[in-house]
């Protein structure tokens, strides 16, 4: 995308021939410069066209530059404050790769070797849910991004921003045969414009300032969404045309849209006048704010909290954190209120997987439903992960968490004296119902502790036995360990969990950790990944860049030697059918041979031990993992587990 | 509130009485054979292989199951979202001895003697 006037390798081609040229006439060479193309090019009429290559090389042929646009672009993206820029390296962006090391020193962004580009999307995915800020990430413009695609759409439907940079070569004339020409598109971004928010193509060093910041600022407005700039291999590598000519634009970040005045006046009275409100937390918590405001909110209200376990909303061992018994709550409110909800409809009815397919609504007449988010501020229509369509009677559309002060202190200043007293009787009878849950987690906890394979509830145990006097971190989701963290840990901190993928695209377990285990190692908190074995199994190869880059992560394998949820909808199948009940396993296990994950992860620079079968040696094996991560290393350990 | 105390125990009492009775009278299976079977024919995959249950895919089925008759209504026709075993899939014979798989499995531990569950 060149401009014609500056073209370098056209401008080369044409300084070569002019030296040619010049060279047979006996003139001075002297004329060429990366800044005077223009007179090189017209110091030739009667040239020929094309050298030969008997041709002499050209002595004022200009092969080197100390200031390509590749520089300017990294000047761009430090002033976006990126710590890091994860990337398999590629050809269509080697300006730019290079920019980044040399001029920009390597620092703010510091580059992060990955050895597949969906392990550099979901690292950034996983970074993003801890520092709050996107992670840049570079990739070729079609092999890249079409590696790229799964974790893109993941980050979407999780609404995490992730700073896409993809490198091309729009200029057809200038392309090196072979590669170069496979490695070209047209429209580069059109392969994820479905799930990304927005995508730009700058033709000038000018444009890629302006459209840089722009697309930073698209990405952190709520809903945030990966973004897409198209970075041309032409303006990585051609010199600069005109310093003096380029600015860099001033970020300015958008205020998130809070919640109509109205709308938000009516809802706390509904909450205020309800017998049995009940809040429902999805992607709430997009800073620590979220969290606290949600407290403030429910302790103000004694109302319980459905945490659905997309973001660190509520701690785990609040006596208003009901979460264990969401089904039985939604069923006796008469006012919910769903907090960013990925699936409001989901939350309020139940569906049954059954030949003929039924659902029913779980709520009591008359019930009233809320629901703020901000995704309805933004849809596509292509991918379907908007769920079905909720019958809410106010519907917020706004960013919850910023809209939480309005709501707290609308509730607030219509709490009389006697709705404080029921208030505070609801919050003394659901305390005592909180402490049974947990109790009852325990009890329920001790059933199979001793079987072999390992039971979740028991990795979960020894596990949280031992990091649970640090400051400690979990970077996986829960719900493949029947959410055993949640139920027997005690979360009170922000960031430590942060939900699950998004789009279910299994191979963002493994590379999302590694990611949020790269935010938090500044910060020197212990962290920890119940990893599944078939999500692993993706792209291993984050194993080497976490020991690369010294990355302290413990793996705790959830080896169950399945795709197990694949497994039960095989089952499901074979029932429906009446086919016979043993053959679920056909494409559905990891077995015959069993995976060496400790070998594995050895063999990538990773200490490992196991595989663990014996509950026995669980405890120890931990211990000796947790003490390679003390000191700044990965760490795994391969345990072979129940299915859930 | 003593009257409702009291209607509530009488409630309970027949109901486990009726378990009990339940239990009693149910088949007598093969317990060991249960437990092969219970993982044989994918009743682990929800369950787990010690019928320890797991959030949210299936349920503790033991150590005190349900009744054999609710039991075996609910395994041919479940109104959940369990996917249906029948007979051609199940014989009457195997879940009897499944059940009495269920029936066989250790109450759990003291929770005061597990460190990590402290």
């Amino acid at each position: 995308m060149r401009k014609p006037s500056i073209g370098r390798r056209r401008f080369l081609k044409q300084a070569a021939v002019t030296g040619a040229a010049v060279v047979a006439s006996g003139a001075s060479s002297s004329a060429a410069s990366p800044q005077t193309p223009a007179l090189a090019r017209s110091a030739t009429p009667g040239a020929p066209a094309v050298p030969r290559e008997s041709d002499p090389s050209a002595a004022v042929e200009v092969l080197t530059t100390d200031r390509p646009g590749g520089d300017f672009m990294v000047d761009v993206l430090k002033t976006l404050d990126f710590e890091y820029v994860a990337a398999n390296p590629g050809s269509s962006f080697r300006g730019l790769h290079e920019s980044l090391i040399n001029h920009g020193g390597n620092r703010a962004p510091e580059f992060i070797t990955c050895c597949h580009e969906e392990s550099s999307v979901a690292m950034a995915h996983g970074y993003f849910k801890v520092e709050g800020k996107p992670m840049a990430v570079l990739a070729h413009g079609t092999v890249g991004l079409q590696h790229a695609a799964m974790a893109i759409y993941n980050a979407y439907c999780d609404r995490v921003p992730v700073y896409l940079v993809a490198g091309n070569s729009i200029d057809a004339t200038q392309r090196r045969p072979g590669v170069e020409w496979d490695h070209s598109v047209q429209d580069a971004a059109a392969l994820v414009r479905d799930f990304i928010k927005w995508d730009d193509l700058p033709i000038s060093l000018e444009h890629f300032a302006e459209s840089a910041v722009r697309a930073y600022k698209i990405a952190m407005t709520p809903p945030m969404m990966p973004v897409l700039i198209v970075a041309d291999g032409g303006l990585q590598e051609d010199p600069i045309p005109s310093e003096a000519a380029l600015r860099i634009p001033k970020l300015t970040m958008a205020a998130p849209p809070q919640g109509d005045s109205g709308a938000v006046a009516e809802t706390a009275r509904l909450l205020v006048a309800a017998e049995n409100p009940v809040i429902v937390a999805g992607r709430l918590a997009r800073t620590p704010a979220g969290m606290t405001r949600l407290v403030e909110l429910a302790e103000l209200l004694q109302a319980p909290v459905i945490d659905q376990g997309e973001r660190m909303n509520f701690p785990s061992r609040h006596p208003l954190n009901h979460s264990d018994r969401a089904r039985e709550l939604v069923s006796g409110a008469d006012v919910i209120v769903g907090l960013e909800l990925t699936d409001f409809w989901g939350t309020v009815d139940a569906y049954r997987d059954q030949l003929h397919r039924t659902s029913r609504p779980l709520t009591k007449p008359g019930a009233r439903l809320v629901s703020v988010t901000a995704g309805d501020l933004f849809v596509k229509s292509n991918y379907q992960d908007q769920q079905r369509y909720p019958e809410v009677d106010i519907a917020i559309a706004a960013d919850a968490e910023a809209t939480l002060p309005s709501l707290i202190e609308a509730v607030r200043r219509g709490i009389s004296a006697d709705r404080k007293h029921v208030f505070d009787e609801r919050g003394r009878s659901l305390a005592t119902a909180r402490q049974r849950l947990l109790d009852r987690a325990r009890s329920e906890a001790t059933y199979a502790w001793d079987a072999s394979p390992i039971s979740t509830a028991r990795l979960s145990a020894e596990l949280w036995a031992q990091i649970k006097d640090s400051d400690w971190a979990l970077v996986s989701p829960i719900d493949f360990v029947s959410r055993w963290p949640m139920r027997l840990w005690s979360f009170d901190k922000s960031y430590q969990y942060i939900g699950a993928s998004g789009g279910a695209g299994v191979g963002y377990g493994a590379p999302a950790a590694a990611g949020a285990a790269l935010a938090h190692k500044k910060h020197g908190r212990l962290v920890v990944n119940i990893q599944a074995d078939g999500d692993l199994m993706y792209a291993p190869g984050v194993l080497w860049t976490a020991a690369h880059h010294r990355i302290p992560l413990l793996y705790v394998m959830h080896n169950n030697r399945a795709y197990h949820q694949e497994v039960m909808h095989i089952q499901r199948m074979a029932n429906r059918h009446q086919r016979g009940v043993t053959t679920a396993g056909i494409g559905t296990t990891i077995e015959n041979p069993n995976i060496d994950y400790a070998g594995l992860a050895r063999s990538l620079g990773v200490h490992a031990e196991g595989p663990i079968a014996d509950p026995k040696e669980l405890g120890g094996a931990i211990r000796r993992a947790l003490e390679v991560v003390k000191r700044g290393e990965p760490a795994l350990v391969d345990v072979v587990t129940q299915p859930r | 509130m003593g009257t409702t105390r009291t209607l509530v125990t009488l409630g309970l009492t027949i109901i486990i009485t009726a378990a009990i009775l339940a239990q009693t009278t149910a088949p007598s299976g093969d317990a060991k054979n249960g437990r092969k079977l219970f993982a044989a024919d994918g009743c682990y995959q929800c369950h787990g292989y010690e019928a320890q249950g797991a959030t949210p895919t299936g349920p503790r089925l033991g150590p005190r199951p349900i009744a054999f008759a609710q039991f075996s209504k609910y395994v041919r026709q479940p109104t959940g979202q369990m996917p249906p075993y029948t007979i051609k899939s199940v014989p009457d014979k195997d879940l009897t001895d499944i059940y009495a798989f269920l029936q066989s499995l250790p109450g759990p531990a003291d929770v005061s003697s597990i460190p990590a569950l402290r």
